[in-house]
Parts: structure tokens; C-alpha cells; sequence
């Protein structure tokens, strides 16, 4: 049977996991591949890390780590910030990454994601979509959540999946940090209008959450990042509490 | 020992070139007809689609190249694909090594068939010291029916071929390179085989 992904999030910035965050039982704790390689030990089923950088040194410094991250880790990772055109993800996927998230600049100019799926194929064309609740509906937000836009949030991820998208990230922006939950309704709203698969991410804080994302909001996968960097919760644990409420898990 | 992988227009070859280095193989990325022949072992992977990677394949006389090698081929996703009869993608006719036809997963759930799956009804070397039920990773829209040649099966709306075997070739439908522990000791098992 098909299990549900658990994806955690590492935020990159000068080629560095993000300052000020504890990580547990890690010594070198800025080290994105060191984390990395740990997270697959304990089981993540795939790995996302996000260049939160903007220059474009910086984003050639991002391509180099993704080199030694694909010669470190032995399962899927998900690569994005930042990807402005066809060539920053080319540059990516030769790097050795397996999928690359685009969000703010498929929306400024959505052909790029006909022309992604079209030279790279849709299995790695992750739209990542970042939305907000509005008393008109949800909305989509660019630039990590600063600009809004009028675009409706079901209308924008169909249109993306029509024009190649392989997989869906949505962060609902209301619940993102909160750790109060994942958004359910939306989530299950996306995964029943489109064929491809919904990762559901924003407001993982205990293990029911999970379970409620994939039961209710019926995600595919879900993305969290403090609650695994902090250690509030581990990845074995999560697994063996997802199975035990019979959610299928690939447990290692 | 040398191995070749087979480059074409279909996908990223870089994460199985890298998954072959961990296990102390240099591998041969190559289209040259001459350098696969003499390989002692070949790897066909690919990722994309089936009739542009076809056309590609018999542009360069590659398909029949490949029909006729005689030390062990290990076929990866779309190379699977590429060596059944035919596919339902663009209705493709493939290079007819198994005998079984690839169709599209129907609309009843997510399509791709993409995360982590069980392998079960394990046959042969190539699952060596892998437990029937173990995790490897898929991402795919189409896939293999069952027949004679399947070495293991993994249901998925049906159950579907998910690794084939005739003779020298074998093929798997999902990532080995990408499967953790699981896939590396796949590979492992294919370098491992007696040519």
C-alpha cells in the first residue's frame, strides 16, 4: 500500500541550515547534509530544503550544497527558493536534485510551469503555493507571504496542474507557526479537486495532526520544520503513532 | 567492472551515476554502441516519456542494440516501460523483451503512484537478502501488467509488475537509487551478478 510521506523542511541560508534553532543530538548543527543524512536515518520519507537567500551568489553557493546533499542522501529531496527561470532549475536538477518547488514567479509568469514540465517532466514540478483565508475565499500570496495577490486559491492550483504541476505544497498561511493544526479544510478542498498529490504544510504541532491532515484533510504527505528541528516530535515516534491510527507509514 | 549507463533524452541519470559510486562502481555514461557492447554490465534508467524516448532510441539504432546484449541490463522506471511490448503512453510500441504492456493507472486515486510502496512476491538474485514487504520509492503514471516475467508485484489501485525478469534482463519500476538502504542493496545484488 501507498504510505503517507512524512517531508521534514530545512530552511538554507549562505549554504546553512537557519541560525537560532536547537537542534537535538546534532553536533554540527548548521550542517544541512549532516541534518539531512539524520532525518533519512530516522526515517523521513523525503526532504525539502529552501534557499531563503536572495542573491545570486548566494543562490550559486545553494547549487553546490545541492551537490553534496545528492551525494549524501539515498532518498527524494525537493529543492526551491528563489527559482526565477527554466534555467536556475536546470541548474538545480544537475546538481543531483529529484524535484524543484516553484511558487512566486509561477505566478508572476504561470508558462514557466508548461515550460518545466515540458523539459524536465512533471514528476518534478512541485507548485508551491502559499495561501491565506479571506472573508471572500483563500487567497494566494507571494514572496514568502509579504505580497497578496486576487488570485483564489483553488482556481490558481487548478490552472497549475492543468499546465504540468506535479505535486501540490500548500502552506495555508493562517495556521503556518501556530502549531495548532494543519488547515484541513482547504487541504482536503485541493486534494479532491486535483489529480496530483497535496503536501499539506503549516501548523504541525502534535502527532494528531498529522493524523487529522491524512484522515481529514486527506494530504498525501505533510512538511513541518520546528516541531522536527526542535524535537518535539521524532520522526520514529510519529511513524509508529500514525500506524497505530492506521494510517499507512513506511517504517524503517 | 565496468559499467555503462545508457544516456538518452530521458531524464536525470545523475542520482543513479551517484548511487553506483557509492558502492565503488565508476560507471560509463555513454550512447556510444561500441563502449555499452563491451560493458560488463548495462544499465538502461530514464525518466520522462515513452514515445520521444522511443524515437530518440531508434534514431540511434540504441533499441535493437539493446534487445541483443547478452551480459545482464537492469531497466530503471521508464526503462521498464521501454522494454515491454507496447504503452499506453502516445501508444508507444516498445523493444518487446517482456512480454506485458504498460498502461495508465486509471483516475480512481492520485495519479502518479508517487512515495513509497511495498515490494512483495520477491523472486530471484536481484532481491537478495531484501525482505518480501520491504519500501522503495515510486513516481509514475503507467505501469506493467502482470505476467510471466514479473519478480516482484506492488498493488497500487491493482497490483502491477513492479520489477521483470527474462533471461539477462531485468528491470525495476521504481527507484532503487532513490530507495534508501533498500535500493543500494538492489543494486548491490545486479553489480553482484554472475555475467
Amino acid at each position: 500500500m501507498l504510505t503517507k510521506r512524512i517531508i521534514p523542511c530545512l530552511d538554507i541560508k549562505d549554504g546553512q541550515t537557519v541560525k537560532g534553532v536547537k537542534f537535538i543530538n546534532i553536533r554540527q548543527a548548521g550542517d544541512p547534509v549532516e541534518l539531512g543524512r539524520k532525518y533519512a536515518e530516522a526515517g523521513a520519507d523525503e526532504l525539502t530544503f529552501l534557499d531563503i537567500t536572495a542573491t545570486i551568489e548566494q543562490r550559486s553557493t545553494f547549487a553546490e550544497l545541492v551537490e553534496k546533499i545528492a551525494q549524501n542522501i539515498n532518498i527524494p529531496f525537493t529543492v526551491g527558493g528563489g527559482i526565477k527561470n527554466v534555467d536556475d532549475v536546470a541548474r538545480l536538477l544537475d546538481a543531483g536534485a529529484d524535484k524543484i518547488t516553484i511558487n512566486s514567479a509561477a505566478v508572476r509568469n504561470p508558462g514557466i510551469i508548461d515550460a518545466l514540465a515540458g523539459r524536465f517532466g512533471s514528476q518534478c514540478v512541485v507548485l508551491a503555493v502559499d495561501c491565506k483565508q479571506h472573508a471572500s475565499g483563500s487567497r494566494v500570496y507571494l514572496d514568502g507571504g509579504r505580497t497578496q495577490t486576487e488570485r483564489e486559491t483553488q482556481s490558481w492550483v487548478k490552472e497549475t496542474v492543468d499546465r504540468g504541476a506535479g505535486e501540490i505544497l500548500l502552506t495555508s498561511m493562517d495556521h503556518d507557526g501556530t502549531k495548532n493544526g494543519f488547515a484541513i479544510e482547504i487541504t482536503r478542498a485541493i486534494s479532491e479537486l486535483v489529480s496530483v498529490p497535496v503536501i499539506a504544510s503549516g501548523g504541525a504541532g502534535t502527532c494528531q495532526h498529522f493524523v487529522d491532515i491524512f484522515k481529514k484533510g486527506k494530504a498525501d504527505a505533510a512538511l513541518a520544520a520546528s516541531i522536527f528541528h526542535f524535537g518535539e516530535i521524532n520522526i520514529p515516534d510519529l511513524k509508529i503513532y500514525l500506524k497505530n491510527k492506521n494510517i499507512p507509514v513506511r517504517i524503517k | 567492472m565496468r559499467i555503462a549507463v545508457i544516456k538518452y533524452n530521458a531524464g536525470n541519470i545523475r542520482s543513479v551515476h551517484i548511487a553506483l559510486e557509492h558502492l565503488g562502481i565508476d560507471p560509463i555514461i555513454t550512447d556510444n554502441p561500441t563502449e555499452i557492447l563491451q560493458a560488463d554490465k548495462v544499465i538502461f534508467p530514464g525518466v520522462g516519456e515513452a514515445s520521444s524516448a522511443m524515437k530518440y532510441l531508434k534514431e540511434r539504432k540504441l533499441d535493437t542494440l539493446i534487445t541483443s546484449l547478452k551480459q545482464p541490463v537492469l531497466g530503471i522506471c521508464l526503462g521498464l516501460q521501454l522494454m515491454c511490448n507496447f504503452s499506453e503512453e502516445a501508444n508507444t510500441s516498445c523493444m518487446q523483451i517482456f512480454d506485458t504492456q504498460v498502461k495508465l493507472f486509471p483516475p480512481e486515486q492520485k495519479v502518479p503512484h508517487m512515495g513509497w510502496n511495498t515490494i512483495t512476491e520477491l523472486k530471484g538474485l536481484l532481491f537478495k537478502n531484501i525482505s518480501d514487504g520491504a519500501y522503495v520509492y515510486f513516481v509514475h503514471s503507467f505501469a506493467a501488467e502482470l505476467c510471466n516475467a514479473q519478480i516482484a508485484v506492488t498493488n497500487y489501485i491493482y497490483p502491477f509488475a513492479a520489477a521483470l525478469q527474462k533471461n539477462n534482463f531485468f528491470a525495476l519500476q521504481f527507484h532503487p537509487e532513490k530507495s534508501g538502504q533498500i535500493g543500494e542493496q538492489i543494486l548491490k545484488n545486479f553489480i553482484d551478478l554472475k555475467g
